[in-house]
């Protein structure tokens, strides 16, 4: 066991016939930022959605397995039950409330939390993001994409969630903004909230990260500290777009005739 | 000129009335996606129930009752009907409600029989005169009580937690489940308020000049439908402006019949759906609809 940690045993989820995980297992240790990498339709969100227990949505259900936050198991948990045994989830296209205010998301944010510690989790969120304090009556649709994932995060905060469940936090970011949101993960992380981070781009979750896992067609094919994923040639060719001395010989070989016109 | 102004006033009084009726169905509507099609039937019970009460406990805690027992039906339509239903098709739904309502109003026409119930209520029919206007007591005070309703929950809606919900779960239920937002408790929420909302029309669609509860109140309550339509589904404001047109609507059309009398008779019942018909022409979403829920 790994005390207050989350662990992911043997998940399996299903969409009606659709297998979607098959036996995936993981953890995410107290205080620590733990990625998932895989392509799209590997099942990140799916993985995140059934930790999250709003698979239903979906119309997806959990089949066998569970999944625990220390000794307590949340898989048979309402949402709002994981929400406040202190799981939350930043989900996939941000999905800040566009016709509400900036405040009035930080306030839904805080919906499912302790009531106690709301203005102390609005002041680390206004710490984190000082765009958010000054636009906080604009509404959160009038927002440039970077600041709405940066709301979408600070919204997840309020709840002063113990695990912080990221769903592709670059994804359609500019390269600088993606990286100001890596380094608001990493801030979050110091301050003592684990992250289980889902990312297409590998190169920065691997560097955010210390221990990774790879998702391809529901199972975890490849696990290991970020480092050594980092370092192999597996993941290298696959998620980092390195390619060996070889193979970039074959490529250069083939580029003389990629551009030609395709007559079919 | 004096005519006019009578008929405008009374129009907007009726209209705040319809208000209410449409805010309900609008709040149902955003908290769950559903078209509420037993709305008239909540409106036909708080009636039934302030009118059996009202000679045994007085008219204030008769409606009292009233409301709260059409909150209470309302909860438990959504409890023991839709939420059995939840995550089935909103079109499947809207039908289930068309069963609630067809259930719910059977039971209370028959109760009511063919009688017209008198809901006891203090203003009778008397008559303040401003100059050349008249106007029933019953209809100043159906606008006062809708005015105040209405931005007692529009307040509430805007600065309470629970508003903060409802507006979430009505943008996105699932992003309002990964906040801890409750979604049963919202639903259960919008129902019965829309329940309590419905018993306070009704009370004021059954008094003077009105002769009382009958069994063809719910469908004086139908005339919401329009209203809630017109407005745009989703929005409160719209509620309330479909509200007022369709009260004016309604009541210029009755007023002017005698001029119109070559389309025949019943035109204020007909100008409400003329109106939605002509808007919705214009505006698919309605007027103050959102752009997307027009594909529903």
């Amino acid at each position: 066991m790994v005390g207050s940690g989350l662990v992911v045993r043997d998940l399996s989820v299903g969409y009606g016939p659709v297998r979607a995980l098959r036996r995936v297992s993981l953890e995410v240790p107290e205080g620590t930022v733990v990625t998932v990498l895989g392509s799209n339709g590997a099942g990140k969100s799916t993985l995140l959605r059934a930790i999250s227990r709003t698979l239903s949505f979906q119309g997806g259900a959990v089949t066998e397995g569970e999944v625990r936050l220390g000794d307590r198991r949340l898989d048979r948990l309402p949402a709002d039950r994981v929400v406040a045994a202190g799981v939350s989830q930043v989900p996939e296209g941000r999905r800040v409330f566009a016709r509400m205010t900036v405040a009035d998301n930080l306030r839904a944010g805080a919906l499912g939390g302790a009531r106690a510690g709301r203005a102390r989790s609005l002041a680390r969120v206004h710490e984190l993001f000082p765009v958010l304090a000054q636009r906080a009556h604009q509404r959160a649709g009038l927002l440039s994409g970077g600041e709405q994932q940066m709301l979408a995060v600070a919204r997840a905060l309020m709840a002063a969630p113990k695990v912080l469940l990221l769903d592709e936090p670059s994804l359609g970011l500019a390269p600088l903004m993606a990286e100001r949101i890596a380094d608001t993960v990493r801030e979050i992380n110091d301050q003592g909230t684990a992250v289980l981070l889902v990312e297409q781009n590998a190169a920065l979750a691997l560097r955010l990260a210390t221990h990774a896992y790879v998702l391809e067609v529901g199972e975890v094919t490849l696990e290991g500290p970020a480092a050594e994923l980092a370092a192999s040639d597996e993941v290298r060719r696959r998620y980092l777009g390195v390619v060996d001395e070889d193979a970039a010989a074959d490529a250069e070989t083939a580029g003389a005739r990629t551009l030609t016109r395709w007559n079919g | 000129m004096s005519t006019f102004a009578e008929i405008l006033l009374n129009g907007v009084s009726l209209g705040s009335v319809y208000a209410l009726i449409a805010l309900g169905f609008v709040v149902i509507f955003r908290a769950t996606e559903v078209v509420n099609f037993a709305h008239a039937s909540l409106l036909l019970a708080g009636g039934y129930f302030t009118a059996s009460l009202h000679d045994d406990l007085g008219f204030w805690p008769a409606l009292l009752v009233g409301i709260a027992g059409a909150a209470l039906v309302g909860a438990a339509v959504e409890f023991f009907v839709m939420r059995r239903y939840r995550g089935s098709d909103h079109s499947v739904l809207a039908i289930v409600t068309i069963g609630v309502d067809i259930l719910l109003t059977t039971e209370l026409t028959r109760r009511i029989g063919t009688d017209v119930l008198a809901l006891g209520d203090p203003w009778g029919d008397a008559v303040l005169k401003l100059g050349p206007i008249s106007l029933a007591h019953t209809r100043i005070a159906a606008f006062v009580a809708a005015a105040l309703l209405i931005t007692a929950f529009l307040l509430v809606f805007r600065y309470t937690s629970w508003g903060v919900a409802m507006r979430a779960a009505a943008e996105s239920a699932e992003t309002a489940a990964l906040m801890g937002v409750r979604l049963g408790r919202v639903s259960l929420g919008a129902w019965a308020v829309a329940g309590g909302l419905a018993a306070v029309a009704a009370l004021f669609l059954t008094v003077f000049p009105t002769p009382g509860l009958e069994r063809a109140t719910s469908l004086a309550a139908l005339k919401a439908f329009p209203a809630a339509i017109l407005g745009g589904l989703d929005s409160t404001t719209g509620a309330l402006v479909g509200g007022l047109l369709v009260g004016v609507t309604e009541s210029l059309a009755t007023g002017y019949q005698s001029d119109l009398t070559f389309l025949g008779r019943g035109l204020g019942d007909l100008a409400p759906y003329l109106v939605m018909v002509a808007i919705l022409l214009i505006r698919p979403a309605g007027l103050f609809g959102t752009k997307e829920l027009a594909r529903v």
